[in-house]
């Protein structure tokens, strides 16, 4: 069973292979222990073995106002974005209407445009509207920016769903609306699920554009993040990363076992 | 344009609906369709008969298959008519039709159980729960997966789900069964079985059903009558034995069954008799298959030999009602209880004979010179469209 | 049933063939089309027009100033520069790496393919800290080189355009790799052994089979990285010294810090212009929809 070119050598395929694993995972490794250190510093090995840093993250107004409200920010986020990606890659799927490539490129488009401009862009027109700084600007521009995860994971599960069950559901009796609700809902729910998720996830972890969206009263956790890392760095900000990065890794394991549980695909 | 009808009667049809009603089950008018410039159904006439198991065959590309959904709503006709127990249906939405229908990859909803498959038409007709179970169950029994309701399609064979799919067509009682090659998906073996299996369903509930196939041997195991469809249009419409003796046009003999075809321009002769003649070599042609091809002298003909109707004979010549052709043997094939031999006339014309062994008495090989004979009434007379 | 005069009244618009100018489906679309037109469209254009128009008459005022300047064009470059270096890193990295998930058995590639999805999620802020703590002078690297006895000083790892260039890498890899690994997944391994069998060495068989069939994903990968990277903010501002500055970062100190709007619009009116120019460029070469992924279907 040998292909021509699946013969490299071996050992240093793997060892590049490891590095490079190595490579991309260590960094963000590295940060976990560190936030257990007894120490006043970031150090590693760390020194020790003490919550405090966690401890220090709740009970520090700053940060622990700024884990509530990226919480709030993220949960809308993912509401107001799987909502409006749903029915847009419905739309754009199954429906026909002139200028549906643009409308297609429209809803990639935030994708492309770099954040610090987009960013730029809406602080300039929310300021205006009144609406920076506040927890609906904020979730509106993250709205936007995680509209496109959401509708490249419904319309995948759009397009491989098999088109004559929504015959079939014809057929046997079933008009538009109970088609919808009985058949193609539940066949596209593990697209429409990861869209939420991959939304919630770009809201948390988003920095750029929550710099502009935010002020002194109202700040989400990278931002206090951003704001401390420029200055003094205590290992609280290694436990709030250590914190962003649980959230995520469990997001995204959850996102595993929807997918695996998925009858339809 | 109305394909012409068999002289025979239709065979064996399941007993005919006692409701009185003149009505067929099924009658399409002038049906067509077509798609910006290309036309994929040409203007249709067909009825179907209550109780019938009638089969549209035909190559890809026919228009059997898009009949068929334009019968089932997911298309709507350029043109035509659809009426389904002498109600119009033209311009009736699929889920207002009352028919059911079987698809090729089953489509069977992946994320309901066997039984709720077959229970959802019942529950959008919004039957009670207790009727439901009871006649799920019995839907089931019938295609002998009682038992199976609690399973996932993803953990049923190939032939299981389209069990699963028969039942869910048939348990709300449709007036109308369509099947869009539904065996197309699973082995030779597998397929028997099941072509056994949907004429008994079909049976038991004296169905008509309407089949879409491009196999011409599952045509002619399962169907009461078969239409082949050609180019968007039905060439002939008639049971499998008016399809396979009497095919009207080349294209049906050479659909259906193996066929020689002796191509050649046919001479009326009033006093000698009607010929197939091809250069310097004539054939007789038997007075029914002119009758019945009504062609005029001088047109292109062809010939139409079945290859089990040739014998490989010694001497003798023609008259006797036989007609005698010399060839070279080309290729020798054993097929288990027949022999099938290829051999070639003397331009270019290739013919194949199909003889059981115990008959052969002699071992023929590549090269030998034989005389071929067979009977005048075996030979059909068809007109040849691309002749010169 | 409803009767057939009924259902004639309302029509039924064909799920399969004919072809309306409009079907039901499409009003689903619009709120979303709304939402970005007003959240996300309008602001762009709202910001376009400022850098026009502040100070008031302006013109193109923003933009020459930005052009006379030399310090500001050299940031311009710097950002090219630091692009395309940051391209080439992930270039050489992730090559390898996507060709050893396509090899190994289906097992070790599910496992390669998360080391490479859970970065790709995880926040660019942890990660570019992660890389400060690691490459500073009393981070990680220095002090394990130095206790080692390798070294006796420790080395200038940040604020440096290297100490930028692995930062940067390293979050970029993911996407450098993904459509590379997507391409190559493709390439049907009969070739290699129609190669073999018809004489090529194992090495030849990947110059000439292999190779030329992975290069659309080469640069689909090559161009969503140099894309990404010329809008960087975050990394080049915790990693890079000041002569690593990148344009986003000089927009929101034109914007944050001296409050210049019309130069700061203006320089992003720039960013986007060329981002935009480089895509349109590659896309002659590239289907972006390798690059991107594609939601219209294909009816």
């Amino acid at each position: 069973m040998s292909d021509s070119w699946r013969q490299p050598r071996r050992v240093l395929m793997a060892a590049l292979g490891a590095l490079t694993v190595f490579y991309l995972l260590a960094p963000t490794l590295v940060i976990v222990p560190m936030s257990f250190t007894e120490a006043r510093i970031l150090s590693f090995p760390p020194e020790g073995f003490s919550f405090q840093w966690y401890q220090r993250m709740w009970t520090d107004r700053q940060w622990s106002t700024g884990i509530v409200n990226s919480l709030q920010v993220a949960v809308l986020t993912a509401l107001l974005a799987t909502v409006l990606g749903t029915l847009a890659s419905l739309g754009i799927s199954r429906g026909r209407f002139p200028g549906r490539s643009f409308v297609n490129g429209l809803t990639l488009s935030p994708l492309i445009v770099p954040v610090v401009v987009i960013a730029i862009g809406m602080f300039g027109l929310f300021v205006q509207w009144r609406i920076a700084g506040s927890l609906v600007g904020l979730v509106l521009a993250h709205t936007a920016l995680a509209l496109p995860f959401v509708i490249v994971n419904v319309s995948t599960s759009l397009q491989t769903m098999d088109r004559n069950l929504e015959l079939a559901a014809a057929n046997l009796g079933a008009d538009p609306r109970r088609s919808f609700f009985h058949i193609t809902l539940p066949i596209i729910l593990p697209g429409v699920l990861a869209g939420a998720i991959f939304s919630f996830i770009t809201s948390w972890d988003e920095v750029v554009v929550a710099i502009f969206m935010t002020s002194a009263r109202f700040r989400t956790l990278p931002v206090e993040m951003w704001e401390q890392v420029r200055q003094a760095v205590d290992p609280t900000v290694a436990a709030v990363s250590t914190t962003l990065l649980v959230v995520t890794t469990a997001l995204l394991l959850l996102l595993v076992v929807v997918r695996r549980q998925a009858p339809a695909q | 344009m109305t394909a012409p009808e068999p002289t025979t009667a239709a065979t064996g049809s399941a007993a005919p609906a006692t409701n009185g009603a003149d009505h067929p089950a099924l009658a399409l008018r002038d049906l067509r369709k077509t798609f910006g410039s290309a036309v994929a159904v040409d203007g249709v006439d067909l009825d179907v008969r209550r109780g019938e198991f009638l089969t549209l065959l035909g190559p890809s590309g026919s228009g059997k298959t898009t009949t068929l959904r334009m019968v089932a709503g997911f298309m709507a006709p350029t043109a035509g008519s659809i009426e389904i127990d002498g109600s119009d249906m033209t311009r009736v939405p699929p889920y207002r039709r009352d028919v059911g229908m079987v698809f090729q990859n089953y489509a069977l909803f992946p994320h309901m159980t066997a039984a709720d498959n077959v229970a959802f038409p019942l529950r959008m007709r919004r039957r009670p729960s207790a009727e439901i179970k009871k006649r799920v169950a019995d839907a089931l029994e019938l295609v002998k997966l009682g038992g199976y309701g609690d399973r996932y399609p993803r953990q049923l064979s190939g032939g299981q789900q389209q069990r699963v799919a028969l039942a869910r067509a048939v348990v709300f009682e449709p007036r109308l069964l369509l099947m869009d090659e539904p065996l197309g998906a699973l082995d030779r073996k597998l397929r028997e079985s099941l072509q056994l299996e949907i004429i008994r369903v079909s049976r038991e509930l004296g169905a008509t059903v309407l089949y879409v196939t491009h196999d011409q041997e599952e045509a002619l195991v399962m169907s009461d009558r078969i239409a082949i469809f050609s180019a968007g249009r039905i060439e002939q419409l008639g049971s499998g034995e008016d399809l396979y003796d009497r095919p009207a046009s080349l294209f049906v003999a050479d659909f259906i069954g193996e066929s020689n075809i002796l191509r050649g321009r046919y001479e009326a002769d009033g006093g000698d008799g009607d010929w197939v003649t091809h250069d310097d070599a004539r054939w007789r042609v038997g007075r029914d298959a002119a009758a019945r091809a009504e062609l005029s002298s001088g047109t292109p003909a062809a010939l139409v030999v079945r290859p089990e109707r040739i014998r490989i004979v010694d001497g003798g010549g023609a008259g006797d009602g036989l007609n005698v052709v010399e060839a070279t043997v080309d290729e020798v094939l054993y097929l288990g209880p027949d022999t099938k031999y290829h051999l070639a006339l003397g331009w270019g014309q290739r013919v194949a004979v199909r003889e059981p062994r115990e008959s052969s008495g002699r071992e023929l090989q590549r090269g030998d010179q034989v005389r071929l004979a067979w009977s005048v009434d075996d030979g059909l007379l068809v007109a040849d469209p691309g002749g010169a | 049933m409803a009767t057939a005069d009924e259902a004639r009244r309302r029509p039924w618009p064909s799920l399969v063939g004919a072809r309306p100018r409009f079907n039901r489906w499409s009003a689903l679309a619009l709120p979303a089309v709304v939402f970005l037109v007003v959240v996300f469209l309008i602001p762009l254009l709202a910001m376009g027009l400022r850098s026009v128009t502040d100070p008031p008459g302006a013109g193109l005022a923003n933009y020459e100033q930005f052009f006379a300047q030399d310090a500001y064009v050299r940031v311009l470059t710097n950002t090219f520069w630091i692009a395309l270096l940051a391209t080439l890193a992930c270039l050489v990295i992730g090559y390898p790496f996507a060709y050893l998930m396509t090899v190994v058995p289906g097992r070790f590639a599910g496992l390669l393919l998360i080391a490479v999805l859970l970065p790709f999620w995880s926040s660019l802020l942890v990660r570019t800290f992660a890389w400060q703590v690691l490459l500073r002078d009393t981070g990680v690297i220095n002090r394990f080189l130095l206790d080692l006895g390798l070294i006796s000083e420790p080395l200038t790892l940040i604020r440096t355009t290297g100490g930028v260039i692995i930062g940067m890498s390293h979050i970029l890899l993911p996407f450098m790799v993904l459509p590379m690994y997507a391409v190559m997944r493709r390439i049907d391994p009969e070739y290699g052994r129609a190669a073999a069998n018809l004489g090529a060495s194992p090495l030849s068989a990947f110059l000439r089979i292999f190779l030329p069939l992975s290069l659309p994903g080469v640069l689909a990968g090559s161009l969503l990285v140099f894309v990404l990277a010329l809008g960087f903010y975050i990394t080049p501002a915790l990693l890079g010294g000041l002569r690593d500055q990148m344009i986003s970062q000089l927009i929101v100190q034109q914007i944050q810090q001296r409050l210049d709007w019309g130069f700061g619009t203006a320089m992003s009116v720039l960013l986007v212009g060329i981002t935009l120019a480089v895509l349109f460029a590659a896309s002659r070469a590239v289907r972006l929809r390798d690059v991107f992924g594609s939601s219209v279907g294909e009816d």
